[in-house]
């Protein structure tokens, strides 16, 4: 009886059938794609992307030049130098970070006592030279200026699990 | 003189009426497979040359077009150029039989199916011959995987298409579709209707049975060492003989131009209408099938061609030839 069975399924296609079933349902499901540039994928308040330097709402940099972001980054791919100003506040000259070292583990921004170096929510910067990949601090605080609305959002929406 | 001159205008404008629409429905169908493919594995295809992507094959024929036609300097220079031209030249010519409608036809031949059967079988001399001249170990394991699987399967498809001519009793492929103004061969031969479709996947190259350019293991099978627009001519040739055998499948069996039901609404509507939705229906169904089944292996799939397809077409042909004599329904 069973192997009557067999045959009967297999001349009637009985598995091919279901086969072409399951993937007719399919070909009329929703579709999963993004239209990349266009449409973008949800990101995580705590998305680590590219970083950034950022400012006090009176334009004074936030950065005290402490170094613990230097000493804690895992890479060393930060280099920092610094000295006073003159009204005896300590200022970074220097503020380098190398982008192809950088491994996105966030360390700095969690050292950081004053949340200057933050890690933004900006994945799209590959570049066509290696040295554009060499930020410094101008070009720091240039993403600072320029992602600063939605930084300061994601770490408002992210304090209360810090 | 003017007569013939006359005439031969009207013959190189008929066949082009029916080159450019298959080449252009060659570009579609390329198109459709990306958009097929892409649906049932939830993703969306190409969607941005032109609207809706249409346009993707047109650019992707440019690309083609702009490449640098690699020579492998151990081949058959001659051979190795003349492979494609011959592929895609016998998926056209096989054409010149196909009536679109009952009266729209380049040659209205009394043999056309042996014609069309007859140029099928050339196909593969494209393949064998592109496969040794690629003095390449794997296009010469494709193209020998090709000639002993289109062999296979065209005595399969040749016991049913010899069923459907005892229902018939004409080789012409206008008196085929004709016979089946009342009803269409798929619904009484319907075992043959699903192994011609499968024979013709198998013709065609099409998966799962595409051996020959397996590239799991041939790399991309007979021809692996093509490149630019002598690769594009193979590629329009296997898009364009799929399309030249689904239509034989609604010659056959779909009853061509005649619509579904004879009433008003859908009588009215040109015949040209409904081949192209029954053509485009087979379609459909091949690159459904390529999305859902994975490749067979050889040994499967020549076992399949002759100990399961052989025997049963054969003993198809006499359960058909007898009802046929025992009631007396013999065509004279």
């Amino acid at each position: 009886m069973t192997t009557l069975i067999k045959y009967i399924k297999s001349f009637t296609l009985f598995e091919l059938m279901k086969g072409l079933k399951l993937t007719i349902t399919y070909f009329f499901k929703p579709k999963v794609t993004l239209n990349y540039p266009n449409q973008k994928g949800p990101i995580s308040p705590r998305f680590r992307g590219e970083h950034a330097l950022r400012r006090y709402p009176n334009g004074e940099e936030r950065c005290i030049a402490c170094k613990l972001c230097e000493a804690v980054c895992p890479a060393q791919a930060i280099t920092i130098e610094a000295e006073a100003k003159p009204d005896g506040s300590r200022r970074t000259t220097r503020y380098d970070i190398d982008m192809t070292k950088c491994i996105y583990c966030g360390l700095c921004e969690e050292a950081c006592p004053v949340d200057a170096i933050v890690e933004g929510p900006n994945f799209e910067y590959a570049t066509e030279t290696r040295e554009e990949l060499l930020y410094d601090k101008e070009k720091l605080l240039r993403n600072g200026d320029i992602w600063e609305k939605q930084i300061s959002e994601n770490l408002k929406r992210d304090s209360k699990y810090r | 003189m003017t007569s013939l001159s006359f005439e031969l205008t009207i013959g190189i404008l008929k066949i082009f009426s029916f080159v450019v629409p298959v080449l252009v429905s060659v570009a579609l169908l390329v198109y459709l497979e990306r958009k097929v493919l892409g649906a049932v594995q939830l993703r969306k295809g190409p969607n941005v040359v032109g609207p809706f992507g249409i346009l993707q094959s047109f650019a992707d024929v440019l690309k083609l077009l702009t490449k640098e036609n690699l020579l492998p300097s151990s081949s058959n220079k001659f051979l190795f150029i003349f492979a494609p031209m011959l592929t895609l030249i016998l998926s056209l010519i096989a054409w010149a039989v196909i009536p679109i409608s009952s009266t729209y036809v380049i040659a209205n031949i009394n043999i056309g199916i042996l014609y069309l059967f007859a140029v099928s079988s050339f196909g593969v001399y494209g393949v064998i011959i592109a496969g040794w001249a690629s003095n390449s170990k794997y296009p010469f394991l494709g193209a020998l995987r090709s000639a002993a699987q289109m062999i296979s399967y065209e005595v399969s498809i040749g016991f049913v298409i010899i069923t459907v001519l005892i229902c018939v009793g004409s080789l012409n492929l206008i008196d085929i579709v004709e016979s089946q103004k009342n009803m269409w061969f798929a619904i009484p031969l319907l075992p043959m209707f699903v192994i011609f479709i499968i024979s013709a996947l198998a013709e065609t190259n099409r998966l799962p049975f595409d051996l020959p350019e397996d590239e799991a293991t041939l790399v991309a099978g007979f021809f692996t060492e093509y490149s630019s627009i002598s690769f594009g001519l193979f590629f329009l040739a296997e898009y364009a003989n799929m399309i030249l055998m689904s239509s034989l499948t609604v010659i056959l069996f779909l009853g061509g131009w005649y619509p579904p039901i004879d009433i008003f609404p859908l009588n009215a509507i040109p015949g040209i209408f409904w081949f192209v939705i029954k053509v485009f229906l087979i379609l459909f169904v091949f690159l459904w099938v390529r999305a859902t089944f994975p490749r067979y292996r050889y040994d499967q799939l020549m076992r399949l061609g002759w100990k399961i397809f052989l025997p049963f077409t054969l003993i198809w042909v006499v359960i058909t030839s007898a009802f046929l004599f025992y009631f007396g329904l013999l065509p004279n």
